[in-house]
């Protein structure tokens, strides 16, 4: 008897369910755990930190943050706003496109794509700004660790949104999809920045 | 198990032996295959690879402690060996071993032709084996935690990241066929079990691994740039040492169970009393991985205060315990299902049987483990608490590929080969590992090879290297095995392509 004989023949063809939102789901929730525990590590070495006096003498601070680094606050509450931006921006693409308009959806893409830009030269403003090295500190290097890992996110999402553009471009029906769990990862993206824009930026 | 793909394999090899294809296209068909069983096996037979070195490993760290005055190995590479045990066993063997598997075997169950997303399980499968091939380099030049050469140790650090890249892609794919990629009808409760515990594995990988990445990146760009925060060199264990012990690696034995309801069901014909309970049970055991992403060891103290005890009992026992009731609830389920009359014997079912067995052990090894009154930590009990976890899923994994091989290939494998081989393998784990359960007791340091080794340390340490050999003797004969069977073994009668319950 053949080999090829005894299998059985193919089943019927699989109808995919959502497999783009899906995988979209997955990596979200992996970005949420690499940046969660990053920030777990970093609360806990803020909260061990041993505590010296302020300034002008008046009350206990936590030695952490060195005295001498100023966060610019408004390079990183641009970021904030921008990635918020972006989410409307996505959101108008999955409104086009499940209204099938390519034009719209293409366009919505296009400002995501340079509101995502913006993000990351706005990081790299905040690096300039700040002028410190990595190895000045512990809180030197664990602000570039984190900050360049959630830099690193943003870079897939903006790959992310580069493909889902060129498929939009080429007006594929099935694409909506795609725009759909591009939409869901830039939303947990926006919710992560925002975890890391408050233990970071604003309590510091 | 619900079969209803065609052995492509088979067809393509006919084929291609017709066209007279050179053995380099052929090779470059493999590895640029798109097909869920060549990935699948492409990472199993890596991984086989792994296995055999880390086991030879094992037992040349078993041979050189039998006595604390032999010099096989340099003292100073001692520390280097026992991490690449522990880091190959983990990384280059039970998780590969049990995504790899679930790659092939997946989208076959789920009636699904291709995997989703294939061209992305293949990258992740390269991602792995080159991010291995990485860390095995890091460790040749003395990298690895707590390695000497410095630069050695970034490329480890650089190593492990590539290699959890690689398991991820892969984790990611296997749950998204299992969520997305079902036959219409199937719903996931239904789906066969070795289906859900193949997602429940990779989903918590995918929860837990991003972890450990993000406490390498911190300890990379800190030993990178030559600061202290993370401890340097010995801050690699400190840090990501959590991963490398339980409960993270009871993750990896999720598909064990898995693996044994899919052989007992099929043995059954299906038959299954209380499904439902058997998803508990494989559910059960995933709760290790809460334990896993608080990156900490939940540990009791009996002689301590009432409120103390009472304190930490909870979070001991849910951390510790939780996956054992698992475990217990399959195997109890497993049995009872035996008793039908209708089941057949199957030789798979010994190695799958005695896999979750072992996992078992090493598990119940781990509450003791936990208990600090014992002081069993830093002794070489932690060990044998990694040989049962690790070498039962290796087990376990064999029994995979005796069972769901045939199949894939369309030849038997031997039946009474694979259940001698399997009990053969079975010594080989139970004396590899039970004589450092007895030895973690007497107080045998873990990690060290010179020295005082504790009472009567030459009698267990003998008998742990006999084990070790056993165990790779055994490894090289079942992987000969399958070799020969897939070439040259009896044809698959029609049976084994059966449908035979989606419920199974």
């Amino acid at each position: 008897m053949s080999t090829s004989a005894t299998a059985l023949n193919s089943g019927p063809k699989i109808a995919m369910r959502r497999q783009a939102l899906v995988l979209s789901g997955l990596l979200s929730a992996a970005s949420a755990m690499l940046i969660g525990s990053m920030l777990a590590i970093w609360l806990q070495f803020r909260a061990n930190a041993p505590l010296r006096e302020s300034s002008d003498g008046t009350k206990m601070l936590r030695d952490w943050l060195p005295e001498n680094i100023k966060i610019p606050e408004v390079a990183t509450n641009t970021m904030l706003l921008t990635i918020v931006i972006t989410c409307i921006m996505v959101q108008w693409a999955v409104y086009a496109s499940r209204r099938a308009d390519s034009k719209h959806t293409t366009l919505a893409l296009g400002v995501a794509l340079l509101t995502q830009i913006a993000m990351i030269n706005a990081q790299i403003a905040v690096y300039l700004q700040m002028d410190i090295g990595v190895r000045d500190s512990s809180y030197t290097t664990m602000f570039y660790a984190i900050t360049a890992t959630m830099t690193l996110l943003i870079v897939i999402g903006l790959g992310f949104t580069l493909v889902a553009m060129f498929r939009s471009v080429a007006s594929r029906p099935s694409d909506h999809d795609l725009i759909v769990a591009h939409a869901v990862y830039w939303y947990s993206l926006t919710l992560i920045f925002a975890a890391m824009w408050f233990v970071v930026y604003v309590q510091k | 198990m619900t079969a209803i793909e065609t052995n492509s394999t088979m067809i393509a090899s006919t084929s291609s032996n017709d066209s007279g294809l050179s053995i380099f296209s052929a090779i470059s068909e493999w590895l640029t295959t798109t097909s869920h069983q060549r990935i699948g096996r492409l990472m199993v037979s890596i991984s086989l690879l792994w296995t055999l070195a880390v086991v030879a490993v094992g037992l040349l760290l078993g041979v050189e402690r039998i006595s604390s005055s032999s010099d096989l190995i340099d003292a100073t590479s001692a520390p280097q060996l026992f991490s690449i045990f522990r880091v190959g066993l983990i990384f280059g063997s039970m998780a590969p071993l049990a995504l790899g598997i679930s790659m092939a075997i997946v989208s076959m169950q789920v009636g699904s032709q291709v995997i989703a997303f294939a061209r992305g399980a293949l990258f992740g499968t390269y991602l792995w084996c080159f991010g291995m091939i990485i860390v095995a380099v890091s460790y040749i030049g003395n990298g690895g935690p707590g390695g000497g050469d410095r630069q050695m140790v970034d490329l480890f650090l650089i190593g492990m990241g590539v290699v959890i890249a690689g398991l991820l892609i892969v984790s990611a794919s296997i749950a998204t066929t299992a969520l997305t990629s079902r036959r219409a009808g199937l719903t996931l409760v239904d789906a066969p079990i070795y289906v859900w515990s193949s997602l429940v594995t990779s989903v918590s990988l995918i929860l837990t691994l991003p972890v450990m990445a993000g406490a390498l990146i911190y300890v990379a760009v800190d030993h990178t740039y030559e600061r202290a925060t993370f401890g340097a060199t010995d801050g690699v264990n400190a840090w990501i040492g959590w991963a490398l012990t339980s409960p993270q690696i009871f993750l990896f034995s999720i598909p064990t169970l898995g693996v044994l309801a899919q052989i007992v069901a099929t043995m059954t014909r299906g038959k299954q009393p209380l499904r439902g309970g058997l998803l508990i049970g494989v559910g059960l055991t995933s709760t290790a991985l809460i334990g896993a992403v608080t990156q900490s060891f939940y540990s009791i103290q009996l002689d301590s205060q009432l409120a103390d005890f009472a304190k930490s009992l909870l979070p001991f026992l849910m951390f510790n315990a939780l996956p054992i009731l698992g475990v217990l609830i399959v195997i109890a389920l497993c049995l009872l299902a035996m008793k039908n009359e209708k089941a057949k014997p199957s030789a798979p079912f010994v190695l799958a049987f005695f896999g979750v067995g072992m996992v078992l052990t090493g598990m119940i090894g781990n509450v003791l483990l936990r208990i600090t009154d014992l002081k069993l930590s830093n002794t070489v009990f932690d060990e044998a608490v990694l040989v049962y976890v690790g070498y039962g899923i290796v087990l376990s994994s064999l029994g995979a590929i005796a069972h769901f091989g045939p199949r894939i290939w369309g030849r038997k494998m031997p039946t009474m080969p694979v259940i001698g081989l399997g009990l053969i393998g079975v010594l080989g784990v139970v004396l590899a590992a039970l004589p450092y359960y007895i030895a973690g007791f007497t107080d045998q340091p873990a990690a060290r090879i010179t020295g005082e080794l504790g009472n009567n340390s030459q009698i267990w340490n003998s008998i742990a290297a006999i084990g070790q050999a056993i165990f790779l003797a055994f490894l090289v004969a079942f992987i000969g095995l399958v070799i020969k069977s897939a070439r040259s073994g009896e044809i698959a009668d029609e049976e084994i392509f059966e449908t035979v319950s989606a419920n199974s």
